[in-house]
């Protein structure tokens, strides 16, 4: 018998049903995945087994948990079941988790409801589990609250929360989407090495997560079960047109290479560019020291990292919007300075930027065609209205959207399409250099493929020189010409896309490739390259920043900060360039 | 967590020492003297009286002086009440003041938090929807038509209380005032408590712990009362205002002799020492009660105390 | 909210038409009729007062002097609030610290005492009424729409704007306003009520009205001295004060609710 057996699962909210007809099983000690876009049900179909629905949802069909009937039940009922025999971890743990109660409170809690544990021995079993997670100081993290632990940790917390009674199931929603790769990696083993015999359901959207480390796997589409089947047979022969749809964008098998050569004319230059802020605590922190970069015609450069690592900073100094602590940005032989206001206007057109969530960056009062306009109502004055208005049309159709999208706000579309309608705003004024700061990372894999194959003709047909910054390597590999590595604000590695993948020179470009995950079932994923996390900028390590982490470390690396050399057609900032075979 | 509450309480001080001058300034900029209402003296009595009280004096020295009775803890004799200083007469008139209106804000508690919490949990219900109509007509009708109304009913209709308050004997004749003073407040936090609590029930750390197998009452003792509190203290500053504001009206109406009463008679009998002596006292009760307020807020919400 | 808006609109449309139904002007005093209950006989529908005016002229006139007054004192103080609260959201540090410091002062002083004062001092000058009034209810608005401003301010489409080159004026006026639009139509809903309430005490308190005009308030404050003979006088006023108050605060509940919805797709 299964462990987890669930049949014509429906879930409605109203008229609409999430979750349609969807059977599946799960058995006991198995891995399972549930892939799938945003709004294809996949947590809904978690929190469904749980009990965990909102009061306006109905439930219809059948989950039955090692023979006993689970839908329909009374919160009391599942009480019995919830965290003792199933446990879940859920996807952002500064949400989950409850910001007012210490982290010891808060796991104790479940061992004294469940009357597994009590008074000091529940805070012994606590701490054991903290310790088992992999914190660092079990002791002083019990009393910690979770705002004053690093994202990593509090995932760590989370899962411990979860496996603390030794479920029979564990089901894991997006547990690593909200945290860096490196930590990403460490979370993903973490959760292979504890669950023993505990029966894993893992959701996601990343196809490379469950490529080695799920069984079978359960496609879904708006609410429907599509697919399922071995995780490697899904792979080498799918057989739905919408997995097929999923693959080819997690493989980007069918988008074309980069079409466009850069040329040799540099448009941007950036001379050891600097960037402080202050923060909250009004402590002043370096966002970025020392970066120098080019920017050819026709090129697409990409910047990447983790948390910390100072991309965007550097991107909004050069812009102008943050103030730039020292160095110089030339652009067009022009020196660019001093806030935004105080710009020339060809600068502020030739320069555009294109944000991560789409639907902040548009106003949610004006519409589309007020929008896309607004740029040349600032920069050309004395056009029509019907002129400008012609204008709007012609850069909606070159994005892919018609004249219908004119009268519309931006909550009436999708997430995609707002991405489009922000890429034309940018695009309008036929800027020479455009700036996407994760611009695809909030996107779906097949909107995002539409709007990369965009920028790719956009790129071709204009010269438009492109500086692509992004967390994702998968994505940074196919559409870059030379990438930017960076770690806590300094510059680790510049190299061309193709060098910098096949022959890494520094240890963490080397790590963010081994710790991305590949949509290979046949490829065993690499056990986590990095310990620990990016340290706080508040107090950054002596030398070079990456010592502490670095496996390759010697004693010059604590005390001496290394400068950018070239290697090899790569410039790198590594004391051990030279002789580390990476 | 005490570099948080020293801030605090240093930037209570500029505060009180404006509420002190903005006061100064108001009442004397009042037309009219304290010695107006009496008969018409003699032009050298009347300066002779002005000297004695120092109200010849240019304001800036006026204003000096009584700073430093300030500090001496002296507010100044009442220019009125001849007799009695103004420290005297707070003396007299707020014990009472406070009784009546500590026993409200402890009714308001009790009773709204209650309501409020069932309502939050049965929200949606019939239950809900009666708790709320009665919140809704609480804070729509002002104490001064409370006030009255229920004397109508309940005292001289019915009577089954007593109306008056000098002269009558027993604790029977505080639940009338109490009760009236109570009302608005009773309904407001239980509107705030619902709200409050149905947001906080609605966050993801609740879902954590259902999903954690704690029941209901385990949810809300352990994860929710205190966050859903968070607003009910931050509205006790002025909740503390409104309590004062309504002595006024529940003191005339009822004929209590609080410090409620005092003021107005003040304000009207120009009498600046009694009524300066009354808003300080008054401004300095709520800075500290801010204060604490503040204070207490660090202690449930950790986030706060890095501030 | 249809139902509160058709009950205020009603009150409305009676305050303004009422009296000309009556024969009876507001001042006109009848000692013959004094304090008699309402009936239809003399066409007196409220009942007389204690100098024989008819209460029902005079209940009309009250409601639209204690809307007047509410609606203006809301204007003043919603002025007064949205520009203070822009500002401080807008531009931010040190200048918001101060303002908003200066705003918390405000909010600790017992208020109302210092209206007291006000009315007392400069003599109930019915212009006045109605700044004392916006001069309380502006420090909610204020730190509503600076709180608004504030996180509108990180928004991207802001940095957006700016980017492109859209001057400051613009920004605040087609970017930030509109979008303060929401929470500001749902605060006067509810700082109307509150105006009443301040109007209506201090009417009761002799400090705001003066005879013979008179406002809701004034005519509770006679109410409660007739009280135990003459009830009409007290019941009738105050049940409408309570009622429009009641529509007030419904239609504020759900407009607030009706944003909210509308800002999160």
């Amino acid at each position: 018998m299964s462990l987890l057996e669930v049949t014509d699962l429906t879930v409605r909210y109203g008229d609409s049903a999430v979750v349609n007809a969807v059977s599946f099983a799960v058995n006991r000690g198995e891995s399972v995945g549930i892939v799938g876009e945003s709004g294809s049900g996949k947590s809904q179909i978690a929190l469904s087994i749980l009990g965990l629905l909102p009061d306006n949802a109905t439930v219809s069909g059948s989950i039955r948990f090692d023979g006993l009937e689970l839908a329909g039940k009374t919160d009391k009922q599942l009480d019995a079941i919830r965290a003792v025999r199933i446990g879940i971890v859920f996807q952002d743990p500064m949400q989950a988790l409850n910001p007012y109660l210490r982290v010891g409170q808060q796991l104790r809690q479940i061992l004294l409801q469940h009357e597994l544990a009590n008074g000091v021995e529940a805070d012994e079993s606590v701490k054991k589990m903290l310790e088992l997670v992999g914190l660092p100081d079990p002791e002083r993290q019990f009393h910690a609250f979770p705002h004053e632990l690093s994202g990593g940790m509090r995932q760590r917390v989370m899962i411990a929360s979860a496996l603390i009674c030794e479920p029979d199931l564990l089901i894991a929603d997006e547990p690593t989407t909200a945290l860096d790769v490196t930590v990403q990696a460490q979370i993903l083993d973490l959760l292979e090495e504890l669950r023993d015999e505990t029966a894993l359901l893992l959701i996601t959207h990343d196809l490379g997560i469950v490529a080695g480390r799920c069984e079978r796997l359960l496609v879904f589409d708006e609410g429907r079960l599509v697919e399922s089947g071995a995780t490697t047979s899904i792979f080498s022969s799918p057989g739905t047109a919408h997995t097929r749809k999923l693959l080819a964008a997690a493989l980007r098998t069918d988008r074309g290479e980069i079409r466009a050569t850069a040329n040799g004319k540099t448009v941007l230059g950036v001379d050891n560019a600097s960037v402080s802020y202050r923060d909250k605590s009004k402590e002043r922190l370096v966002a970025v020291t020392d970066v120098s970069l080019s920017l050819r015609e026709a090129e697409t450069l990409a910047i990447v990292g983790e948390s910390g690592s100072g991309k965007s900073s550097l991107v909004r100094g050069l812009l102008g919007l943050i103030p730039m602590r020292a160095g110089r940005v030339v652009y067009a032989g022009e020196p660019l300075e001093g806030p935004v206001q105080f710009r020339s206007a060809a600068q502020r057109r030739d320069l555009q930027l294109i944000f991560q969530d789409p639907a902040s960056a548009l106003n949610p009062q004006m519409r589309v065609q007020t929008i896309v306009g607004e740029p040349l109502l600032v920069h050309e004055p004395a056009m029509s209205s019907d002129t400008r208005n012609e204008s709007v049309v012609s850069i909606l159709n070159k994005v892919g959207l018609d004249e219908s999208y004119l009268r519309r706000f931006p909550h009436q579309l999708s997430g995609g399409q707002a991405q489009r309608i922000a890429i034309a705003r940018a695009l309008i004024l036929e800027p020479k250099i455009l700036i996407c700061d994760e611009a695809v990372a909030a996107l779906d894999g097949s909107v995002r493929e539409q709007v990369l194959e965009l920028l790719n003709d956009v790129q071709c047909d204009t010269g438009l020189s492109i500086i692509f910054i992004s967390h994702d390597l998968a994505v940074v590999r196919s559409v870059s010409h030379r990438v930017a590595v960076m770690y806590l604000g300094q510059l680790v590695e510049v190299a061309n896309t193709a060098n910098l993948f096949s022959s890494p020179r520094h240890p963490y470009t080397k790590a963010l490739i081994e710790a991305s995950p590949v949509p290979d079932p046949l490829v065993a994923p690499a056990s986590a390259p990095l310990k620990g996390e990016v340290p706080s900028l508040l107090t950054p390590p002596s030398g070079c920043v990456f010592h502490p982490r670095c496996v390759f470390a010697q004693s010059e690396c604590s005390n001496k900060r290394p400068s950018l050399r070239e290697y090899g057609g790569s410039r790198v900032s590594c004391h051990r360039a030279a002789e580390l075979e990476l | 967590m005490l570099r948080y509450t020293l801030l605090r309480l240093l930037g209570a001080i500029p505060t009180l020492l404006l509420v002190i001058v903005l006061a100064f300034l108001m009442v004397h900029a009042a037309p009219g003297g304290p010695f107006d209402a009496e008969r018409a003296l003699p032009a050298e009595v009347a300066a002779n009286i002005e000297a004695a009280y120092h109200l010849d004096e240019p304001l800036p020295k006026q204003l000096g002086r009584y700073m430093s009775g300030l500090l001496r803890g002296d507010l100044g004799p009442s220019f009125r009440y001849r007799d009695y200083t103004v420290a005297e007469l707070i003396g007299t008139g707020f014990p009472l003041s406070l009784r009546i209106g500590l026993l409200a804000i402890v009714l308001a508690l009790l009773l709204g938090i209650s309501s409020g919490t069932v309502a939050a949990l049965r929200h949606g219900s019939m239950l809900d929807r009666i708790v709320m109509s009665f919140a809704m007509t609480g804070i729509s009708i002002p104490v001064f038509v409370v006030a009255p109304v229920l004397v109508l009913l309940l005292a001289v209709k019915l009577q089954w209380l007593p109306a008056g308050w000098s002269g009558t004997p027993g604790a029977a004749k505080y639940i009338l005032p109490v009760f009236t003073l109570a009302l608005p407040q009773i309904a407001y936090i239980a509107r705030l408590t619902r709200a409050s609590m149905i947001d906080v029930l609605g966050r993801d750390f609740i879902r954590t712990a259902r999903a954690q197998g704690l029941g209901t009452k385990t949810i809300i003792r352990v994860h929710a009362l205190k966050p859903a509190m968070l607003p009910i203290l931050s509205y006790m500053g002025p909740a503390i205002a409104a309590i004062l504001t309504g002595s006024v009206v529940v003191e005339e109406v009822f004929g209590i002799p609080g410090l409620g009463q005092f003021f107005v008679r003040g304000a009207l009998n120009r009498d600046y020492t009694l009524v300066l002596g009354i808003v300080i006292f008054y401004a300095t009760l709520i800075i500290t009660l801010n204060l604490i307020v503040d204070i207490l807020y660090g202690v449930i919400d950790p986030r706060v105390r890095n501030q | 909210m249809k139902k509160s808006g058709g009950i205020l609109l009603f009150i409305l449309v009676m305050a303004i038409v009422g009296p000309w139904l009556s024969p009876h002007d507001y001042q006109d005093t009848n000692f013959d009729a004094i304090l008699n209950a309402p009936s239809f006989a003399g066409v007196h529908f409220f009942g007389t007062d204690d100098l024989g005016r008819d209460l029902f002229v005079r209940t009309m006139l009250g409601i639209r002097i204690t809307l007047l007054v509410a609606i203006v004192a809301s204007l003043v103080s919603l002025v007064i609030g949205v520009t203070y609260g822009a500002v401080a959201g807008y531009v931010g540090g040190r200048v918001d610290a101060v303002m908003m410091r200066f705003v918390d002062t405000l909010y600790a002083l017992p208020f109302i005492f210092f209206v007291i004062l006000l009315m007392v001092v400069f003599e109930r000058n019915f212009f006045l009424i109605f700044v004392a009034i916006g001069a309380i209810n502006w420090l909610d608005m204020a730190r509503i729409v600076r709180g608004q401003t504030l996180s509108l301010r990180e928004r991207e489409f802001v940095d957006a704007a700016r980017l492109t080159g859209v001057s400051t004026a613009r920004i605040i006026f087609r970017h930030i306003a509109p979008n303060l639009l929401g929470i500001v139509v749902v605060y006067v809903t509810l700082t109307i009520p509150q105006a009443i309430l301040v109007e209506s005490f201090l009417s009761f308190l002799g400090l705001g009205i003066q005879e013979p005009q008179t406002s809701l308030g004034s005519l509770v404050d006679g109410g409660v001295n007739q009280m135990e003979g003459a009830s009409w006088m007290l019941l009738i006023p105050a049940a409408l004060l309570a009622l429009i108050l009641m529509c007030f605060n419904f239609l504020g509940d759900a407009l607030r609710d009706f944003f909210d919805a509308r800002k999160s797709p």
